[in-house]
């Protein structure tokens, strides 16, 4: 099975990200880029089918020239081979998916995986929009993935509000991860030495032709009202007379 | 001025209330931009929906019975809306961010070549501009976004806008004919996270575990807790990764959103990600026996304990009180 999966760097998740104080953007010096967890999750669920089925992984990025870096430790894990669609901007959630559906097009796979959301947009929108784009069936917020005998069919089953739900879709599909699919490995140190020789091809975006003008505009970032916590109560019997006198939850 | 449509959620059949907080961000567009606010009900018999819909304050309902409807599938779904916005030109579409609007909505942006703005938290109009509030980054920002298309296409936060209230009469309900082609697709099976709790986005309290629970057998202190509130239960992701919770109850970033009058969060240390689904609770308490847990950062009470020995004697206490509100 030929799997394409799309990943995008984020800053650090576990890291409190600084708005810049003219409110342009968030602060990126010194700040560790990773792979967004949710595509980390669709690089080793990728894996995981090609080790069972065979196949090859080819990982996609749209972004900055930068993104290499972070598609090379996605080579480590195991993947064959990259393609960054070099963007001069940033590209909204629109675009992206049009330049995916282009590259696509061209390598014919059999899945697309990617992750439900990046967490540092938070937009949740690409996945769902390239299968519009490609007329394909869609399966998001996947926590479990199997494939028929005939391997023309995969049994997705997604996280929903109220449980669980399981759909079947027809190949090729795109698949959108959730955090219960996997645990992702860690890249091996050989892993990381023969990822240094694959290849990612660098395409830019202005060669394939698609209409990438903006047309979500991200205007300006501002902190959330910071909410005053840090208060300590010294037992059960004042918490609960503090929520009943102060608070007056009770 | 181009009319307004709210994709009402229902769960075969079930009308969901996150319909109504997408109702008052549709008619908070109206107040600013004009147009008039309609409503589209989706599914198999399910003139039910329409008719509580239609009792919420909209102009009218449309509604696209349609046996293909039985089962909510992406790729029925988003094509039917989109019928419908073509036929009826309406200028703006609006459905909630749960998992239902997350799915379909982007689809639709897809086949509408339309901007989407996800999770919106707020609406306003600079000089004869639309601004959308939106969070980012887990919640640390408060992006504003402009958007430029026709249609527009927005999913809303449920507890960023109140809940849409009964009006004194019903709308008019106009049935609408939409095809429906799955392509292969096919909706195999549901398994429900049964419970007789409030949901947690509608809960007036929340109590909610994480890592320090430990196991599963330990939610029913959690449970007994709940009960002294009629409170819904939640999750941290470490609880829900670890099995002992069901996905449906992950409070963050990534799962729900909430904003009870209480939020009692029991051995959570308060990742960034957990903070992001429930920081803009009225009153939130916390019980972790680490006292360095970024969670008493953002507790209005916190208590540094351990909640196996704590959270026993709260409900004791709590039983002690006649006054309880339910």
């Amino acid at each position: 099975m030929k799997i394409l999966v799309a990943i995008k760097p984020v800053p650090n998740p576990d890291e409190k990200v600084k708005i810049k104080p003219d409110g342009s953007g968030v602060v990126l010096d010194n700040v560790k880029m990773v792979i967004n967890p949710f595509c980390e999750i669709a690089v080793e669920e990728a894996l995981r089918i090609k080790e069972k089925l065979g196949g090859e992984v080819v990982i996609l990025s749209v972004g900055p020239k930068e993104s290499e870096q972070q598609m090379r430790t996605a080579l480590a894990m195991g993947a064959e081979r990259g393609m960054l669609a070099e963007a001069p901007t940033v590209l909204d959630p629109l675009a992206v998916a049009k330049v995916m559906a282009k590259v696509v097009e061209q390598e014919n796979p059999d899945l697309v995986l990617m992750g439900k959301q990046a967490v540092d947009d938070d937009n949740n929108q690409v996945g769902q929009i390239l299968s519009a784009l490609l007329s394909w069936p869609q399966a998001t917020f996947a926590s479990r993935v199997e494939f028929g005998a005939d391997g023309k069919k995969a049994l997705v089953t997604r996280e929903v509000d109220g449980g669980l739900e399981t759909i079947e879709v027809p190949l090729p599909a795109v698949v959108t991860t959730d955090l219960r699919l996997n645990e992702p490995r860690y890249a091996s140190l050989p892993g990381i030495m023969k990822a240094k020789k694959k290849e990612v091809k660098v395409i830019s975006v202005a060669s394939l032709n698609v209409d990438v003008a903006s047309r979500v505009k991200v205007l300006s970032l501002s902190a959330p009202k910071e909410r005053v916590g840090g208060r300590k109560v010294a037992d059960v019997t004042e918490l609960v007379a503090k929520l009943k006198n102060e608070a007056k939850v009770l | 001025m181009a009319d307004i449509l709210v994709v009402a959620e229902h769960q075969e059949g079930a009308f969901k209330k996150t319909t109504l907080s997408t109702i008052t961000a549709a008619k908070a567009y109206a107040g600013l931009f004009g147009g008039e606010v309609d409503a589209l009900v989706l599914g198999n018999d399910a003139a039910q929906v329409a008719d509580t819909v239609a009792g919420y304050g909209v102009r009218k309902v449309l509604l696209g019975d349609n046996a293909a409807f039985a089962h909510y599938l992406a790729v029925t779904f988003a094509p039917a809306v989109a019928q419908v916005v073509k036929k009826k030109g309406y200028g703006t579409v609006f459905a909630p961010a749960s998992t239902f609007g997350k799915d379909f909505m982007p689809r639709l942006s897809g086949l509408l070549d339309a901007p989407l703005a996800s999770d919106i938290v707020g609406l306003a109009k600079e000089g004869e501009k639309l601004q959308v509030k939106r969070p980012m980054y887990a919640g640390n920002a408060i992006a504003i976004v402009e958007l430029s298309g026709n249609p527009l296409l927005f999913t809303v936060r449920q507890t960023a806008f109140d809940a849409a209230q009964a009006a004194g009469n019903k709308a008019p309900v106009e049935v609408v004919s939409v095809t429906a082609d799955a392509k292969g697709s096919v909706f195999i099976s549901r398994q429900e996270t049964k419970s007789e709790r409030p949901e947690l986005t509608e809960a007036r309290v929340i109590v909610s575990a994480g890592r320090g629970i430990k196991a599963q057998e330990n939610f029913k202190l959690v449970e007994e807790l709940a009960d002294q509130f009629q409170a819904a239960i939640g999750a941290s992701r470490a609880a829900v990764d670890a099995g002992w919770a069901p996905n449906d109850w992950q409070v963050g970033q990534t799962g729900k959103i909430v904003a009870p009058e209480l939020y009692i969060a029991l051995g959570i240390s308060g990742a960034i990600q957990h903070l992001a689904g429930m920081k803009d609770s009225r009153v939130i308490v916390a019980i972790n026996k680490d006292e360095e847990a970024p969670i008493f950062q953002v507790a209005d009470y916190g208590l540094v304990a351990d909640l196996f020995k704590a959270v026993p004697e709260m409900i004791t206490e709590l039983k002690q009180r006649i006054e309880v509100k339910p």
